[in-house]
């Protein structure tokens, strides 16, 4: 018997909330499979399971809360025998973790509270809470041994911006506690990852010319969009660079299998999600730009699955759309690495010894020092820009 | 031919009807019959949970129970297939209870300690030793107070004299005159201790007469001086003349239950008291007597064996009571608990 | 309707009466119950009005006639038989347990045992460890049995005549201290409903459940917390088997924090059952953690201080109420 837990979707999630279950009891499911929409800080994720088998038993309800790695279902594998019950010790319950973004143990601040520092709530002020989409961790309480109670929840409700209708009420809430998730996530790295910066510019027309070339006699629907080419020339670099694909994790560097590359998406109406691009190496254009699209729509529907926002192994950020000519990120920890893209810009350039007016664009690299030092950044970022600037080289026929 | 008054009050010889005679052997035929048939349905797993054979006590429920009217109650105790079946309960009714079936005489619930069938005023099978005697001391009371005639039979063995309930019941009973018949079955074990080491007084009689209860002690071997003893005292206990007390001194010439080794008595005991077999001494001593002709125990024999062969086959048949219905009867309505 | 005040132990006697009046099938039977008048004078003139034969003194003994009670009821009487106290219950439990509450299932079906079996239960009086105890909680944990403890006079008089109409077997726990209790009753006696608990007082912020004698207790305190600023409901439950899930779901829906009154033990207790109860159909509602008042885990003691520190007194509940709210002397957790 094996525990389906709560899944770490990111180093700043806690718990989520059990929306829905997409299985029950005695269904056979597949490795891969959708089992259960969760609502995070971040939206609701659908959240796959990775091991086959059939249902044992549903542990958490719809509607509760559950905190990162507790037991959300119990799985029977394939070819276990029915009715035994293995029970797992402590330490295989953390082993067994779905990919554990948590910091190690040693540290002196957890981010994730032990089992023994639950939020205390009462359960109606849980379910009251739920209800106006209000994140009770922020409360405090004034029940018996300083839970939470309905009264602290109404309290905090009315504290709040005054919500013109119930429906708007939780959208806020969910704005602040995403925010609050940024802010947590942001903040880890700035003070863990002794950051590097590297940037170059370069120019972009050849890029720009296969492009229109790809586009030309396609209608708009089918057409391709500049930062397609961008991703593609960051995954070809990873492949080459492969030490900055990857996660810090206890100490050490834990390279990432496969190029899944995250895409900084910014959510209307603020905040901000980097949904991994499953085997972006792999895709051709027109597959990219169909799964950067979908990714895109899904991300600002919250319909994110669990694998997207636990995936990625480098995260590319652009912000060209609003004019920024050049970014100096922040690194999404645990990973190691974050490229950033600037916009399209005129300059005078210099080809073939004349000085002409060519687009170019600022690539940048920021990188975790603890894991790699200048000279792979450089390695890295030059074969970034040779890719696109040889636009040929992207997808050899 | 001896007149009633002169007749020996014994043995076959006692009596002058053969009709009567060929009832009483087959009814303890049928008993012992439908028993050893337990006996082997029980080794095949047919019938589990316990399992309380009356063979060689079969004389007495099959003497005394023709002494009892339709009205009359009989109460019994957890080896009481006897009893149902000289009751009139059908054997294919019991069988199926044994085999919890809900085509049993309790739908399949009680199992073979635990047989009832209201319509006969069976209130039959108690497993506690000795806690039917309380009830038997109320059913009399309802029937005193309701100014009706009937007599109510209570029958356990001489393990429920050391209870409390006992000695409660039977004076009880006599305090207020009630019509009750104690009838206790004493084969000489309390499971498996002898009455002479769980007793200080094995007179069992003087124990009923320290109540002021009438009481008889009765050769419970002896079918004939069963169904006469019992007869008159339930003329007597109907006539109002208060409870009574008989003591029918028999013995099971089986263990105590299928899962008993019978550690504590000899086998040249059990072999003594089989040849005091009621069913063979009855048996031999009416074809003897001209009562019955040589061929009548083939025939009931063959009579017995359809009826118990058609009673396994009734319980064969039988169905599972629904699992759904596994709360209902708890209460009259159905009630959450 | 004209309404009287009278005592507790009047209106059982009102209730006897008009049971005994009403059908020729019932009769009174226990210790004392005739020319005594009965140990707490509750059957006092009983005899006189009834005759020997329907109100019946019995020897002591307690398991012969209350089986003798199952054995009448199984034949067509509607007998009531009168135990003592709840601690002489015990010598008639093979009866209780192995007949009247068995027969009908064990049977198929075939028997009823429309029995009501009375007894007092309770402390308070300086009776010690024998004569003291409430044992009603253990009886309510056996399937085939309908348990009741009237704790108004109305439901004093009228659920005995409702018992009486239940085909299956009730068993009637009457409070020794509620006895002497003056409260109002209206008109004749009439069947009160056995199946519905009742809101003595409505209230908004924490619910009492209690029942019995100790529903007097938690009255008082409810009062005491009104005046404190707690407004608290309380709801008896009348009926402890089967319990009133509905209405207690209801009150702890209403107000999200409970506090179970009973003189009961509380150790694999009714009070548990209640709280298990809540937990499995009303975990959500809650915004503290149940509490439970009950009796200290001794044999009740002779001495008056002791006794009353056995027992729950109104100014525990008050305390416990306090705790739960978060009130004065809150920082104490039990």
């Amino acid at each position: 018997m094996s525990e389906f837990r709560m899944p770490s979707l990111g180093a700043d999630m806690e718990s989520g909330t059990l929306v829905e279950w997409l299985i029950r009891p005695g269904e056979r499911v597949e490795r891969g499979q959708v089992v259960a929409v969760v609502e995070t800080q971040k939206g609701a994720i659908d959240v796959e399971i990775w091991e086959a088998g059939s249902v044992e038993r549903l542990v958490a309800e719809e509607g509760q809360k559950v905190p990162v790695g507790e037991v959300l279902a119990l799985i029977r594998g394939e070819d276990e025998a029915t009715g035994r019950q293995v029970p797992a010790d402590r330490h295989t319950l953390e082993a067994s973790r779905a990919p554990d973004l948590s910091p190690p143990p040693a540290r002196a601040i957890p981010e994730t509270p032990a089992a023994g520092e639950r939020l205390r709530i009462s359960p109606a002020a849980r379910k009251r809470a739920a209800e106006l989409g209000l994140d009770p961790a922020g409360v405090s309480g004034s029940g018996v041994g300083g839970s939470v109670t309905l009264d602290d929840i109404a309290r905090a409700a009315e504290a709040g911006e005054p919500a013109p209708s119930a429906r708007t009420a939780p959208t806020t809430d969910a704005h602040a506690a995403m925010r609050q998730a940024i802010a947590a996530a942001m903040a880890r790295s700035k003070r863990e990852i002794p950051h590097y910066y590297l940037g170059h510019t370069l120019c972009v027309e050849p890029a720009l010319a296969w492009l229109e070339a790809h586009n030309a006699e396609r209608p708009v629907a089918e057409r391709l969009i500049f930062p397609v080419l961008q991703l593609r020339a960051v995954a070809l670099a990873l492949e080459a660079v492969p030490e900055l694909n990857g996660w810090y994790r206890d100490g050490a560097f834990q390279p990432a299998e496969g190029v899944h590359l995250g895409v900084a998406i910014a959510l209307r109406g603020g905040g901000l999600v980097a949904p991994a691009l499953h085997d972006t190496d792999r895709l051709s254009p027109d597959a990219m730009m169909t799964a950067l699209r979908d990714l895109l729509t899904r991300a600002r529907k919250d319909r994110l699955r669990s694998s997207e926002l636990t995936a990625a192994g480098l995260t590319v950020t652009n912000l060209g759309d609003l004019g920024v000519e050049s970014v100096q990120g922040v690194i999404y920890p645990p990973q190691v690495a974050l490229v950033g893209f600037g916009c399209l810009v005129e300059r005078p350039w210099v080809r073939d010894g004349q000085v002409v007016a060519a687009r170019c664009l600022h690539a940048s690299l920021a990188a975790d020092h603890r894991v790699s030092d200048g000279a792979i950044g450089a390695r890295f970022l030059r074969q970034l820009t040779d890719h696109l600037q040889e636009p040929e080289r992207l997808w050899p026929t | 031919m001896p007149s009633p008054d002169t007749r020996p009050a014994s043995g076959a010889a006692a009596l002058d009807d053969p009709g009567q005679a060929r009832a009483l052997l087959w009814q303890m035929l049928r008993i012992r019959r439908f028993e050893e048939k337990c006996a082997e349905l029980y080794s095949a797993g047919k019938i589990r949970g316990f399992l309380h054979l009356y063979i060689g006590e079969e004389a007495i429920a099959a003497g005394a129970m023709p002494a009892l009217a339709e009205r009359d109650h009989v109460l019994a105790t957890y080896r009481e297939h006897g009893h149902a079946l000289a009751r009139g309960v059908p054997a294919g009714a019991i069988m199926a209870e044994m085999y919890g079936k809900q085509e049993g005489c309790s739908r399949g619930r009680g199992g073979s300690m635990h047989l009832f069938d209201a319509g006969r005023h069976f209130i039959g099978g108690s497993a506690i030793v000795g806690g039917a005697l309380p009830l038997a001391v109320g059913y009399a009371l309802a029937d005193r107070l309701a100014g009706r005639d009937s007599v109510t039979a209570c029958f356990f063995g001489d393990g429920a004299v050391a209870e409390g309930e006992f000695h409660e019941s039977l004076n009880l009973a006599a305090l207020w005159q009630l019509p009750v018949l104690f009838l206790c079955e004493n084969n000489r074990y309390a499971m498996g201790t002898a009455l002479e080491r769980h007793q200080s007084q094995v007179d069992l009689a003087a124990k009923a007469a320290a109540y002021r209860l009438p009481s008889e002690s009765v050769d419970g071997m002896d079918v004939v001086a069963v169904a006469r003893t019992t007869e008159a005292a339930v003329d007597r206990v109907r006539a109002g003349q208060g409870p009574m007390f008989l003591e029918y001194r028999t013995y099971r010439f089986r263990a105590h239950s299928m899962f008993d080794p019978e550690l504590y008595r000899d086998k040249a005991e059990v072999e003594q008291w089989k040849k005091r077999c009621p069913i063979e001494t009855f048996a031999r001593d009416a074809v003897a007597s001209g009562l019955l002709a040589a061929t009548a125990r083939d025939e009931l024999e063959r009579e017995v064996a359809e009826e118990v062969a058609a009673a396994v086959a009734f319980a064969e048949a039988g169905t599972w009571e629904p699992v759904e219905h596994l709360c209902h009867d708890v209460y009259a309505r159905e009630v959450r608990p | 309707m004209t309404t009287q005040t009278i005592a507790y132990r009047e209106a059982l006697r009102q209730g006897l009466h008009a049971a005994l009046a009403r059908d020729e099938r019932v009769f009174l039977m226990g210790e004392d119950v005739g020319r005594y008048g009965g140990t707490y004078a509750v059957s006092h003139g009983l005899l006189e009005a009834f005759g020997e034969a329907r109100i019946r003194d019995t020897p002591l003994s307690e398991s012969a006639f209350t089986g003798a009670g199952i054995g009448a009821a199984l034949n067509g009487l509607r007998p009531i038989v009168e135990i003592m106290t709840v601690n002489f219950s015990l010598l008639a439990l093979d009866q209780i347990m192995n007949n009247a509450a068995t027969l009908r299932h064990m049977s198929g079906g075939q028997l009823n045992v429309p029995l009501v079996i009375r007894m007092t239960t309770g402390g308070g009086r300086q009776l010690a460890a024998q004569h003291s105890h409430s044992l009603e909680g253990w009886y309510a944990h056996i399937p085939g049995l309908r348990i009741v403890a009237p704790a108004t006079h109305e439901d004093a008089r009228g659920m005995l005549l409702a018992a009486l109409e239940d085909p299956d077997p009730v068993l009637i726990f009457e409070h020794a201290l509620l006895l002497n209790v003056e409260g109002t009753v209206k008109g004749e006696p009439h069947p009160m409903e056995l199946d519905h608990a009742v809101i003595r007082r409505e209230g908004g912020q924490v619910s009492l459940i209690t029942y019995g004698g100790m529903l007097h207790k938690t009255l008082a305190a409810a009062d005491q917390l009104a005046a404190a600023g707690i407004d608290a409901e309380v709801l008896d439950l009348r009926t402890l088997r089967p319990l009133d899930d509905a209405a207690i779901m209801a009150s702890v829906a209403k107000t999200h924090r409970v506090v179970v009154v009973d003189e009961g033990w509380r150790s694999g207790s009714l009070s548990a059952e209640i709280i298990t109860r809540i937990n499995e159909q009303a975990f959500f509602e809650l915004d503290a953690p149940p509490v439970r008042v009950c009796t200290q885990e001794v044999p009740i003691p002779y001495p008056r201080h002791l006794e009353d520190a056995a027992i729950p007194q109104i100014e525990d509940i008050v305390a416990a109420v306090h705790r739960l709210m978060g009130g004065p002397g809150s920082g104490a957790t039990s």
